[in-house]
């Protein structure tokens, strides 16, 4: 393969969309130990209304702008779910179901009725995501790789995408130890002087972040494929939390180069001449990494899923 | 409710001679929605003792030591411990929660669950070392669990748990020791080897204050005894507080005949 093909068209979805499943898997390790897979769903939705409010109100599609629209969003809904469950009443759940709902209705709406569409977003991108769009022109082949003139012409998702994953890993890495204690046994955690509150808030944040990252790779509904199946499927094959994280990166990473390769290749290896959607290709081989690990793991949960 | 007064004070002149205080409570008030869990309670627990909190299910004993600990906003009220805000006093304070309140599922050894009673000593970044593993299979051993060091913890017995749990609080080196139903559902063997382990640390010069819910074990446990039932009822020495007619007067009911008159 001289990569005159692959280069430009393949291996620039195929690395967003790894750092993007890095992204989420990250936080994810968390949000299903504290059986909170819901609130990764609820940021993946969230994000939408924030990311186009903040395209309408700059007229810009930088990563970063539309970043920041995001994180308000998630902001904002966290305060509305917390706001929901103390004047309603109602369990978390349910109000963790309201606000998302709601904010990715209005999302959609203001999508649809702002020009929007017409630009950079559409419906159709929001929800399945858009990594196929996301090419090289500049590339020539692998060479390209080495050329700073042509590395200018990468898709700006690309070192966005790079910033956020880093920046994600490196906070978990940091934040470690007291994020396993305080999720592990809150009260104990708190009684060391942890604070809990700020390590809780900081996970919604991180998972926003990373939703975010995931929204413009798979789209707002397979984000949570990524937030969850990596870190349950590798759950399911370790006792250890350190081991734990390590595998689920692993198979993000997995998952997300075989779901694209897949995705661009597959058809037409079996004689079919389309291709298919690459997100739905990485969620899928999320998903049956899942099956495979609940049928065959030595250590099955009679409860399966945890999350 | 009844109105109570704190009655075993003032029946006896060796009360009037109250031990040092290593915890002091004043007006503490804890209301979960708009009923009040624990209301208006001040209390003092002595230094170098053991103190049974007791009263009946729903007198806000687990809530009275969490209120304590800082883990539940309370309407109003003032802790003291070694004579110093709370805040200052946490890093000597070892706090032992109800095994039931964690997910034994996490995926963690029994090594793990000890060594993160090393916490303030590591720091947040701090990394494990072979003295960090030698401390916490001390810790371990000390609970008789060291052959467990190793083992899944959510292939642990209840007994076993609880046992982990106490050598996590054992790491933290603390002066004061806050537990909560120690005792609950776990083996007899178990139930030995916390009673000596916290009867080790008493003879150490440490407190402790326990929950509890077995009356039948509360003059062979312990030096001192709390009656809650959202309102303090008393306080005091085994000997002149847990009678029948106080124990009676916080539980509301008739009592078994084993405890003195």
């Amino acid at each position: 393969m001289d990569g005159s093909e692959f280069v430009p068209l393949t291996l620039p979805p195929m690395v967003i969309a790894l750092l993007a499943a890095l992204s989420c898997a990250g936080p994810g390790n968390f949000l299903i130990l504290r059986r909170q897979a819901m609130l990764g769903d609820a940021m993946s939705h969230v994000v939408l209304p924030g990311i186009v409010a903040a395209f309408l109100l700059s007229g810009s599609a930088s990563p970063p702008i539309l970043l920041a629209g995001a994180l308000a969003a998630a902001a904002l809904s966290a305060a509305l779910i917390e706001a929901i469950r103390r004047l309603g009443g109602t369990d978390p759940g349910a109000a963790m179901g309201i606000t998302f709902t709601a904010m990715f209705a209005a999302g959609v709406l203001m999508l649809e009725l702002s020009g929007a569409a017409s630009v950079h977003l559409d419906v159709e991108h929001a929800l399945y995501g858009n990594l196929e769009g996301l090419i090289w022109l500049d590339a020539t082949g692998w060479a390209s790789l080495l050329d700073i003139a042509a590395l200018g012409g990468l898709p700006p998702e690309l070192p966005a995408l790079a910033l956020v994953a880093g920046l994600i890993l490196a906070t978990l890495r940091i934040f470690h130890r007291p994020l396993a204690i305080a999720t592990f046994d809150e009260g104990f955690a708190t009684s060391l002087g942890i604070p809990t509150r700020l390590l809780s808030a900081g996970l919604v944040a991180l998972t926003a972040l990373a939703a975010v990252a995931a929204f413009s790779a798979v789209g707002s509904i397979l984000t949570i494929a990524m937030l969850i199946c990596p870190p349950a499927t590798a759950r399911l094959l370790t006792d250890d939390l350190g081991r734990q994280i390590r595998l689920s990166l692993g198979l993000a990473a997995l998952a997300a180069v075989a779901g694209t390769v897949a995705a661009g290749y597959l058809p037409l290896f079996l004689g079919l001449s389309f291709t298919v959607s690459a997100s739905g290709m990485i969620a899928t081989v999320s998903g049956l990494g899942l099956a495979l690990a609940a049928t065959l793991s030595p250590r099955r949960h009679g409860h399966g899923q945890r999350g | 409710m009844t109105d109570v007064t704190p009655l075993a004070r003032s029946t006896t002149p060796a009360e009037f001679a109250a031990p040092e205080a290593v915890l002091t409570l004043t007006g503490m008030t804890v209301a979960y929605a708009a009923a009040p869990a624990i209301e208006d309670v001040t209390a003092r627990f002595a230094k170098g003792a053991m103190t049974a909190i007791i009263g009946p299910n729903g007198a806000g004993k687990s809530t009275l030591l969490k209120a304590t600990l800082g883990l539940l906003p309370t309407v109003s009220g003032k802790v003291e411990a070694f004579g110093l805000p709370l805040a200052r006093a946490l890093p000597r304070i070892a706090y032992v929660p109800q095994r039931a309140s964690v997910d034994w599922d996490f995926p963690a050894r029994v090594l793990d669950v000890v060594l993160m009673g090393l916490y303030r000593q590591t720091g947040a970044l701090g990394r494990i070392g072979k003295a960090e593993t030698a401390r916490a299979t001390e810790c371990l051993s000390r609970v008789g669990m060291e052959a467990f060091a190793d083992r899944q913890i959510g292939a642990l017995s209840g007994g076993q748990q609880q046992r982990v749990f106490l050598a996590r609080a054992l790491a933290q080196g603390a002066d004061l020791y806050l537990l909560d139903e120690p005792f609950a559902g776990v083996d007899a063997a178990t139930e030995s080897a916390i009673i000596t382990v916290l009867k080790s640390l008493r003879d150490e010069g440490r407190s402790i204050i326990a929950v509890h819910h077995d009356l039948a074990t509360v003059p062979a446990y312990f030096d001192r005894v709390l009656l809650l039932n959202r309102r303090l009822v008393a306080e005091g020495t085994v000997a002149t507080t847990f009678r029948q007619a106080l124990v009676a007067q916080t539980y509301g009911a008739a009592l078994p005949g084993t405890i003195p008159a």
